[in-house]
């Protein structure tokens, strides 16, 4: 048999090229050529009088200076809408560079094409804008106050959304108690250490525009770049080869610096190369997170939510090219792993002259997780019911699946959860920290120290559609070649996909390779998000795999003159089953897939048309066949699948700094059957890393003008190895009846109820409410003054 | 209008003496990256706080974003690219690295790997307290940083072991 390496923890084909320095991220790509800088707004909100530009052409190695007036053809108009959704009432995206009016600091102004970086930015600096300024509208409060964004968005509502189940004013009205939460979490964002990156070049030869890009969605780049600058999509070819890390960031597309490289590189003939410097990512890429959350739960006297009424603010920034994707993740995932028979939730998605907000890995989830979790914690205070109890009396039960929310999915599609165990769940998490053991061990707190413990859980809708697509290809060689079209930014899709292939077509997981995100290679796909790329192309993939198993087992039994049912692939051979003695090696199937003029290989004359073989009263291809042993495989789902988890831990305060320690951080995750341990490991370590940085260190500190006044890693502060702990996994596995391969996907999980379960240990170890996240040191303290006031 | 002059700058790196024309103001990481092609040093900040363009000038981790290459003439340099040969045998860091699973997107490791190559090459058992010391000033965005502090434990142990 050949062994199996679906499950195992194999160690990455990547690597090899990334360790030794050989790489190829975008700004690797040739450096002789057009290099784009940006003159990019200092203002959150102004109007541009003026631009002169003139002394910028000057300056020796520039190629060309544009404003938004010097734009052509379809580059004046707005960038696409990626997401339009019906209750979207008022979407704005930016222009490619300002038009007349700028709406947050980091806004594309004038853009420079010159020989290298440095020389633009000596160019930069001779160019005068002159701006009008105006009110910047900076946070939520100001978003719902007199200034406007934009002119014509009245009162910067961007959209207004309401979903329900049930009926919740009855339901508040009849339950024994009612309780009120106002909470509120700050923005972040991915920082991925890779920033954007587009490197174009044009071949006037063959009429192909090649495109490089720091992308997790090549394939709606191509469609996007074709469709702004009118040319054929066939003209087009765009591909990500490693991309340093993405976080949903790099899944919004066609950035401005996308269209101008790409648009620069036809006008010029010269390759034309954009890559973000940090302060750039700061200001000019998207944020995420920022949320204000009212929530009135009615219950009973045992715990059991009766109603549930939440009422939210979305701070969207000054666009909204990815819709209000971000705000409805929060609407349908709040609900997580509890029944709520009444539910409604209300939110407003506003404008800001701040960076746009777009997912950022675990995409509103956080919020959704946070507001859901420090609900039924504040409801097991109300009652002194333990919270781990008072979460079992609300769980989903294991035997309630297929469960329907009652809610329409970010997909479009009905929120119904496929499968899962929370009871399980917990219970592990529980076991793993101790749960029961923890007053025993706050009793032996040392002095100066304060402990707590906290629980969360939480639901991720993942691997939704509408689809992917892969394609498997024999070699004659024997190598087996697959592409998926979705690309790959650390996930280690290479490997995984590696894994499924070997073992549905029967051959070693080391003659698979795997190429992703070239539209050279695979013309079709949607993209890497929302936990999607190994339930979507991990399907599609083996899907391929098993057509090309189907015909490859047809064109041995010709050849070994036996029934096709009689015959298995094992270790690359087609054979007799348990007689491996009969049997032909799947690189010579391949070469009898193709009949052949001409040989080119001692093993290619058996195809040749002398050799003798096959019926001569038929066609060499049968109708309904095509030559090449290689298949597309295709998955498109009904709708999502729902990966769960619970994590649990602890803390230590400090009484003097209200420094927040974790001394211990419990993770058990289910995301169905686990293709590769090590790498689903390495995803939630680098998640709950994520989400630690965003429960205590990380925010965008906006000032009330609308600067961003910690826009670099001195005053981000993006944590160290000295903050992050070491995490504690386990895995439950309930299989996805959805998929074949029952998986679900596993990205995003680790970020999601950080923030979550560390205010309920913070509270925890502190005896005030902790509404509001990121937690700093400073705040704790405030908030340790202010509750000690309240309490004398 | 151009006022820049350039030097003429010879760059020792991995043993290879090349000369470069450049002015003075380009960095050693733009110098490595690009007239000399080695682009395994990557840049993510650009303002020396994030340890991806770590390299090793005379055996010690500086960062190459905050390094004139003509300041670092005919100085000993070592980059990622030097630690095994093409298609040889794979430096103990970097064995280590992909032995746990210490990198993901890949674009942090290069700092990571010249970084832990230091490391151990100086003290091959270094204490909890020592790796993380080494490794603080990095920044990984993807990893979480659990397996990168496996990767450098298990680093030192193959090297402890070649020498038995
Ligand atoms: S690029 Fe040099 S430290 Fe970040
Ligand atoms: S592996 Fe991606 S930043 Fe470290």
């Amino acid at each position: 048999m050949t062994t199996q390496s679906f499950g195992k923890a194999i160690r990455r084909t990547e690597d090899d090229r990334l360790i030794r320095g050989h790489g190829s991220f975008t700004d690797d790509a040739g450096s002789a050529g057009l290099s784009l800088t940006m003159i990019r707004s200092p203002y959150a909100n102004a109007r541009i009088l003026s631009i002169d530009v003139s002394e910028a052409w000057d300056v020796e190695g520039v190629q060309a200076v544009l404003t938004y007036n010097d734009l052509p053809g379809r580059l004046v108009e707005p960038l696409p809408l990626l997401i339009p959704h019906p209750s979207l009432v008022a979407p704005r995206t930016q222009y490619i560079l300002a038009k007349e009016h700028v709406r947050y600091v980091g806004e594309a102004v004038v853009a420079i094409f010159a020989t290298d970086r440095y020389v633009g930015e000596d160019a930069a600096e001779r160019v005068i804008v002159e701006y009008e300024p105006r009110e910047a509208v900076v946070g939520i409060d100001a978003a719902l106050g007199p200034n406007l964004v934009h002119d014509d968005v009245p009162g910067n509502v961007a959209a207004d959304h309401v979903e329900h189940v049930g009926n919740v004013d009855q339901a508040l009205v009849g339950a024994p108690h009612v309780l009120e939460l106002d909470l509120d979490m700050e923005r972040s964002m991915g920082s991925s250490l890779e920033g954007r990156a587009s490197h174009a070049t044009w071949d006037r030869h063959s009429r192909k525009l090649r495109i490089q890009n720091a992308t997790q969605t090549p394939t709606s780049v191509r469609f996007a770049v074709a469709n702004i600058l009118e040319i054929p999509d066939e003209q087009v070819e765009v591909f990500a080869i490693d991309v340093g890390g993405g976080f949903g960031t790099k899944v919004i597309h066609p950035w401005p610096e996308d269209i101008l490289t790409a648009w620069g590189a036809i006008e010029y003939e010269r390759p034309v190369k954009f890559t973000e410097d940090r302060v750039e990512h700061f200001i000019s890429s998207s944020h995420e997170r920022a949320q204000r959350h009212q929530i009135k739960v009615g219950f009973d006297d045992e715990g059991r939510i009766l109603g549930l009424d939440v009422d939210f603010v979305h701070d969207n920034g000054a666009y909204t090219p990815y819709g209000m994707i971000a705000p409805l993740i929060t609407a349908t995932q709040l609900p997580g792993p509890y029944k709520l028979p009444n539910y409604r939730v209300r939110f407003r998605s506003v404008y800001t002259n701040t960076v746009q907000v777009t997912p950022y890995r675990g995409a509103a989830r956080p919020h959704a997780v946070f507001s859901m979790e420090r609900t039924i914690d504040r409801i097991a205070a109300f009652l002194d019911i333990d919270r781990a109890e008072l979460r079992r009396r609300n769980f989903i039960q294991p035997d309630e699946f297929p469960y329907d929310l009652g809610m329409i999915f970010q997909d479009g599609r009905p929120a119904i959860y496929d499968s899962g165990n929370y009871p399980e769940l917990l219970e592990k998490v529980l076991a793993m920290i101790d749960w029961d053991g923890f007053p025993e061990r706050r009793s032996q707190t040392p002095s100066g120290r304060r402990r707590g413990i906290g629980v969360a859980c939480y639901v991720e809708g993942t691997g939704l559609g509408p689809y992917e697509g892969g394609h498997v290809r024999v070699e004659t060689g024997g190598k087996v070649q697959v592409s998926t079209g979705l690309a790959s930014s650390g996930q280690g899709h290479h490997t995984v996909f590696a894994q499924i292939v070997a073992d549905e077509l029967g051959v070693p997981f080391e003659d698979v390779e795997v190429v992703t995100g070239d539209t050279r290679r695979f013309q079709y796909a949607v993209g890497t998000f929302a936990s999607r790329a190994a339930v979507m192309s991990g399907n599609a993939v083996a899907e391929a795999a098993r057509l090309v198993k189907e015909k490859a087992i047809q064109i041995a039994a010709e050849a070994l003159e036996a029934n096709p049912d009689d015959l298995e692939i094992v270790d690359a051979q087609v054979q007799v089953k348990g007689t491996p003695a009969r049997g032909i090696p799947l690189a010579q199937v391949a070469v009898l897939a193709n009949p052949l003029r001409y040989s080119f290989s001692e093993a290619a004359r058996a195809a040749t048309q002398f050799a003798g073989a096959g019926d001569l009263d038929e066609p060499p291809i049968k109708p309904g066949e095509d030559p090449g042993l290689e298949a597309a495989g295709w998955y498109s789902p009904v709708r999502a699948t729902f990966a769960s988890g619970a994590h649990a831990v602890e803390v230590e305060v400090d009484t003097a700094t209200s420094e927040v320690e974790i001394l211990r951080y419990c993770v058990v995750h289910d995301c169905g059957r686990l293709i590769n341990p090590l790498i689903v490991e390495g995803q939630i370590h680098g998640g709950v890393a994520q989400g630690i940085a965003g429960a205590l260190y990380e925010k965008m500190a906006y000032d009330e003008d609308g600067n961003l006044q910690n826009a670099s890693f001195m005053d981000f502060l993006m944590p160290y190895c000295t903050e992050i702990p070491e995490v504690e996994i386990d895995h439950l596995e309930t299989p996805s009846p959805l998929n074949p391969l029952g998986i679900k996907g596993a990205g995003e999980a680790g970020v999601i109820p950080v923030s979550a379960v560390i205010a309920a240990a913070v509270e925890d170890a502190e005896g005030f409410q902790i509404n509001h996240m990121p937690l700093f040191p400073s705040e704790l303290h405030e908030m340790r003054l202010m509750n000690a006031e309240v309490s004398e | 209008m151009n006022t820049e002059e350039s030097y003429e700058i010879r760059l020792k790196v991995n043993g290879k003496t090349q000369q470069i024309t450049a002015p003075a103001r380009r960095l050693l990481s733009d110098a490595l990256r690009g007239e000399l092609g080695l682009t395994g040093t990557h840049v993510g900040c650009e303002h020396g706080v994030c340890g991806c363009c770590t390299v090793l000038v005379d055996g010690a981790p500086v960062r190459s974003c905050l390094t004139f290459a003509v300041a670092v003439q005919d100085r000993e340099i070592r980059t990622v690219e030097g630690l095994a040969a093409d298609g040889g045998e794979l430096h103990p860091v970097q064995e280590a690295f992909k032995e746990c699973h210490g990198l993901q997107c890949g674009f942090c490791t290069p700092g990571f790997l010249m970084t832990a190559c230091a490391l151990i090459e100086q003290n091959d058992d270094p204490t909890e307290e020592e790796i993380t010391e080494a490794i603080a000033g990095n920044l990984c965005r993807c990893t979480g940083y659990q397996n990168i502090r496996a990767a450098v434990r298990y680093a030192a142990e193959i090297v402890r072991s070649d020498k038995t």
